[in-house]
């Protein structure tokens, strides 16, 4: 059995959260450079260039590439073999969130209770976690922060299965739409498909933070993504919303079982800061 | 080639208000102020109990702004523009009071389209996700009221060369919508 100390836990999620959000993946920032030189409108172009010098001044002065450093997701997957001593896991990684964005400069943007008072925690925690026990004895972190911005555009519809891939391609796209600029695009769109309520969505959610150029593994699925992606981009949304064929650079799609009379459609949007950070213990 | 952005001082008088077009370029140089979601509820809530805010806001141009925290030696952290449609309920009653053009990203109401015509007020739009960016084009970042609300402060901002694009002129232009047609296939 592997032992992992609670405070290497608080460590590297204090150290996932400053990198996350002050460098944008590589992946990321070969997508931009990518769909610069294939957008037509020169607005795009030259949004789509500052976006990527954005990201160089941001990674070069350790700042936020985006003043919304988000909410603090964290997709935790603990090997079954190891075991956790010298403190809560959980508190672990709400302490590592708490001394990331406080020694980061991030901007802490967590209320404690959602409609009352809105009091601001003051350091970002606490963290969502999302856990999966796996076989193993290795615990795998990955933080993708989320802003509002693309977070509160995100949809979830209880289809029907005669509503069929049409009624996916119609959600996919009135999420899009409906957004606009609002979640700067150009977007990495997360399709939830299958399972109920709760697991559509959190599938749209790992699907939005999945590493660009990833493919979902079954054929038929890594088609629908193209297909997909091909429909956000004649939306003619485009950088910005100021017009262009550049409105997503991906689609991704993780689907699971679901019910013989459902098909649930969650769409986790997010934008051009599609941020994450993992780490291995 | 893009044509090149037009200088503009801030705050602007009604007659350059009434000159900018839907599509145009700009570079803001001059002051802004630095308000969101909770300073706007708590300034018209002010305002519609018949009080003055400790502020002015006649002429005066609104960024919705959060920044993040500045590293000692920084003006500013991270500071790109937030969602302007968070804002829309309060904004007509702003304008009313006297503001005269706003700064931020995505899609405007209905009514607060017909307020912009109504009071001559444009909406201008910043480039979302660039906060490393735009940080370099402010120079001063002073906080003016509400310092509890932390990055939701009401803040004046000393900005130059801020690069922003007008979406929706006072005439009724929006460029969200003809800036995308051409490219719209579906
Ligand atoms: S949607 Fe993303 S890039 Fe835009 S402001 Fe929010 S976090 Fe930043």
């Amino acid at each position: 059995m592997r032992v992992i100390h609670a405070q290497t836990i608080t460590d590297t999620v204090a150290r996932l959260a400053i990198e996350a959000c002050c460098h944008l993946p590589l992946s990321v920032r070969d997508a931009l450079s990518r769909a610069a030189s294939q957008e037509p409108s020169p607005a795009g172009r030259e949004i789509l260039a500052q976006l990527q010098e954005n990201a160089s001044i941001a990674s070069a002065e350790h700042m936020p590439i985006c003043q919304d450093t988000g909410l603090a997701v964290v997709f935790a997957e603990l090997g079954q073999d190891a075991h956790i001593v010298g403190g809560d896991f959980e508190a672990a990684i709400h302490e590592g969130v708490r001394q990331g964005y406080v020694q980061g400069y991030l901007r802490k943007s967590c209320v404690a209770e959602p409609l009352f008072e809105r009091t601001n925690t003051g350091d970002n925690s606490p963290a969502i976690i999302h856990l999966r026990l796996v076989p193993g004895d290795r615990l795998h972190l990955r933080l993708a922060p989320k802003g509002a911005g693309s977070e509160n555009k995100s949809l979830l519809k209880m289809l029907t299965p005669a509503d069929g891939l049409d009624g996916v391609r119609q959600t996919v796209l009135e999420a899009v739409q409906t957004a606009g600029p609002s979640a700067c695009p150009p977007l990495v769109v997360g399709v939830g498909l299958g399972g109920n309520m709760e697991v559509a969505a959190l599938c749209a959610k790992r699907a939005a933070a999945r590493d660009l150029g990833s493919r979902n593994p079954h054929p038929r699925y890594a088609a629908l993504e193209e297909e997909l992606l091909t429909l956000c981009n004649k939306t003619g949304i485009g950088p910005q919303g100021l017009g262009g064929r550049t409105t997503a650079l991906a689609v991704h799609i993780e689907w699971a079982a679901t019910h013989i009379a459902m098909l649930p459609v969650a769409v986790n949007l997010n934008c051009h800061a599609a941020r994450h950070a993992s780490a291995s213990l | 080639m893009q044509p090149a952005a037009r200088q503009l001082c801030v705050p602007f008088d009604a007659a350059t208000a009434r000159s900018l077009r839907a599509g145009e370029q700009v570079l803001l140089s001059g002051t802004i102020l630095a308000a969101r979601d909770a300073a706007h509820k708590r300034m018209v809530e002010t305002l519609e109990q018949g009080e003055s805010l400790p502020f002015s806001l006649a002429g005066a141009i609104i960024y919705y702004l959060g920044p993040s925290p500045a590293r000692p030696g920084q003006v500013i952290g991270a500071a790109g523009p937030t969602t302007a449609g968070r804002m829309d309920p309060y904004t007509p009653c702003l304008l009313a009071h006297g503001l005269r053009g706003m700064i931020g990203k995505g899609y405007r109401s209905a009514a607060v389209a017909a307020a912009i015509r109504e009071y001559g007020a444009p909406y201008l739009a910043a480039v979302g996700g660039a906060g490393a960016l735009l940080s370099r084009c402010i120079k001063h970042y002073t906080v003016l009221a509400y310092p509890e609300l932390g990055p939701e402060a009401v803040a004046a901002l000393a900005v130059e060369n801020f690069p922003a694009i007008v979406v929706m002129d006072v005439h009724g232009g929006d460029w969200y919508r003809t800036g995308q047609a051409p490219y719209c296939e579906l």
